[in-house]
């Protein structure tokens, strides 16, 4: 590796430099000729191959026969896929709306109040405790989760029990009208942390000279939260609401751990939703129709995000000049 | 007005240290359920503490599905990405943002949408297409696929710290005759070791917590990672709660080892890959 690396700045080396500056740009283009090819493989044709078919009626074997807009038509009268569109809606509360309240919340706390009173340490050892479940694999976190939410001798239902409540013991995960809320408060522990550490990074760079100035012009904590940290890190508010409805759209690893989309499709979302039609159903024109339509959604929502962001980072540029 | 003042701190710090306890006690419990003997446990439910420790069922666990192949596993295929996606990264980030390419822009914008994409849209052809080519089912097709995926969120990364790196620095080694392969493997590289070591850490994580096509290439037992084989046996409930913990404990340690060593990295790297 080491040995063509040089070689091959040494062939180049000799060809542009300052003397042929446009000779140069244009020799770098090869640096990005491995990466272009690799996309095309991996990312492009199996895009483009997924958005025609589905435009097919294919069952996986066989070939293919065109069918047109028949999977989107047949789509939109589809229940379970609105259903499992509504259900996303959820995931949206539950991974992007409520962490991002909350995170901001705990964010401003800890490092308003807790850094500036208690010290950076004990501000960071609590933040790591919320960011802990970030690192998890979803699997296992799913594991976990099913496992405390379990109908018998769930820890969840043991605890009401040892507390008293034992009426309110539940089958968080088995109850139809239980289980979408149970996998909310599940995935609200998993996206907490993230909000969480890029807010407070985010607020490292915000002039404490702020904070100290509205704090002798006589506002409390709810006014300095109000009028110096939110306007301060609102790019880190677009950057992390669009990451995680993104994410909450793409979510599948919980659902299949936890849930399995039941009971009775009450937590069915679109990837999981795809992923039967595809493989369980083998509809796989069906399925790459779900898909297609879960993409343009997707992209349709970061490119909406990029253009918050873009604007909340040149609108604070303009405040400071 | 002062010692007032001084009281009012700490329900603050009590609230939060309450709702941080609420964060960990998932991994608590299940490491006390974890090394409770099967008799304890239905004796005694989840909430007891252990009366001693007893680590035949993590033994079980791990031989019944063969644990350490299932880390091999897991390691193999997240470090060949992390180091596969970085060198990529590098490569696409050094033309983006040193040789400033004609039509970077959209070269960038595309590696951004690529990086966009639900891998619901790729899963089938990925599927597909590797089954033609042999690869179905090897270890060797989930790293091509993630490697390549992990890469646009490199390059996206990478080339906007790159458009700011110093140029008399480059310019200073080309009139000593250096071409683009040594500014990168002598310069660029070595400048930019710390971004570079955040991204190989978030790629080996990344990966291997990935769950949706792992699940889908890998379906024999000898080539699965601990997320895919961990999630299956949990999809098929055949275990019981102290095997169920034993899993839990088993899926739970290698995370925290990852995020007690780069418990900086991490925090850091959140940061600074979410805001550029």
């Amino acid at each position: 590796m080491t040995v063509t690396a040089a070689r091959g700045g040494r062939v180049t080396g000799k060809q542009d430099g300052a003397v042929h500056p446009r000779r140069s740009r244009d020799s770098y283009a090869l640096f990005l000729l491995p990466g272009v090819l690799a996309f095309l493989a991996v990312v492009v044709v199996p895009f483009l191959m997924n958005t025609g078919v589905s435009l097919t009626d294919w069952q996986g074997v066989g070939s293919p026969e065109f069918s047109g807009l028949a999977n989107y038509r047949r789509l939109m009268d589809d229940a379970e896929f609105w259903e499992s569109f509504r259900h996303s809606l959820f995931m949206v509360v539950a991974m992007a709306a409520l962490p991002t309240a909350v995170g901001l919340v705990l964010a401003a706390a800890l490092f308003d109040h807790v850094g500036k009173h208690f010290g950076d340490r004990t501000a960071t050892v609590l933040r790591a405790c919320f960011y802990l479940p970030q690192v998890l694999p979803v699997a296992v976190a799913g594991i976990v989760w099913s496992w405390i939410l379990a109908p018998d001798d769930g820890s969840l239902n043991e605890l009401l029990q040892a507390v008293g409540l034992g009426s309110w013991r539940q089958d968080w995960l088995g109850d139809p009208d239980l289980a979408l809320y149970s996998v909310m408060g599940v995935m609200v522990w998993v996206q907490l942390g993230f909000p969480l550490v890029v807010f407070m990074a985010g607020l490292e760079r915000v002039d404490p000279q702020l904070y100290e100035a509205a704090e002798l012009d006589g506002a409390g904590w709810w006014r300095r939260f109000l009028h110096v940290t939110l306007p301060q890190i609102r790019p880190e508010i677009y950057v992390v609401l669009t990451w995680c409805t993104i994410a909450a759209l793409k979510v599948f690893g919980a659902v299949y751990v936890l849930t399995k989309g039941g009971p009775g499709g009450a937590t069915n979302v679109p990837s999981y939703f795809s992923f039967t039609t595809f493989f369980e159903k083998t509809q796989v024109g069906y399925g790459a129709a779900i898909s297609t339509v879960l993409t343009v959604i997707i992209l349709a929502l970061s490119l909406v995000g990029l253009r918050l962001q873009t604007r909340a980072e040149d609108a604070e540029e303009g405040h400071r000049t | 007005m002062k010692a007032v003042r001084a009281l009012r701190r700490y329900p603050v710090l009590l609230a939060l240290c309450l709702a941080a306890l609420f964060m960990i006690v998932p991994f608590l419990i299940v490491a006390v359920n974890a090394v409770k003997s099967p008799a304890e446990y239905s004796r005694s439910g989840p909430l007891s503490l252990p009366d001693g420790l007893y680590l035949d069922g993590l033994k079980d666990f791990w031989e019944r599905v063969d644990y350490s192949r299932k880390l091999l596993n897991s390691v193999l295929i997240s470090g060949s990405v992390a180091v596969g996606a970085v060198v990529l990264s590098v490569l696409n980030a050094y033309a983006i943002g040193i040789g400033r390419i004609r039509g970077r822009t959209w070269v960038l914008a595309f590696f951004v949408l690529a990086n966009m994409l639900p891998q619901e849209s790729l899963v089938y052809p990925v599927y597909y297409l590797s089954k033609q080519a042999g690869l179905y089912d090897t270890r060797l097709s989930v790293i091509i696929v993630f490697t390549v995926i992990q890469a646009a969120f490199g390059t996206y990364l990478l080339s906007s710290v790159l458009s700011r790196f110093p140029r008399e620095i480059i310019e200073a080694a080309r009139i000593d005759g250096a071409g683009p392969w040594q500014v990168l493997w002598r310069i660029v590289v070595p400048v930019s070791r710390p971004t570079l070591g955040v991204l190989l850490v978030f790629f080996f994580i990344w990966t291997w917590n990935e769950f949706l096509l792992p699940l889908v290439m890998l379906i024999s037992n000898d080539n699965q990672t601990v997320s895919v084989a961990l999630g299956v046996l949990q999809g098929q409930r055949l275990m019981d709660a102290t095997m169920t913990n034993a899993a839990a404990l088993l899926g739970v340690l290698p995370a925290l080892v990852f995020f007690l060593v780069f418990q900086r990295t991490l925090t850091r790297g959140i940061a600074v890959g979410a805001v550029k």
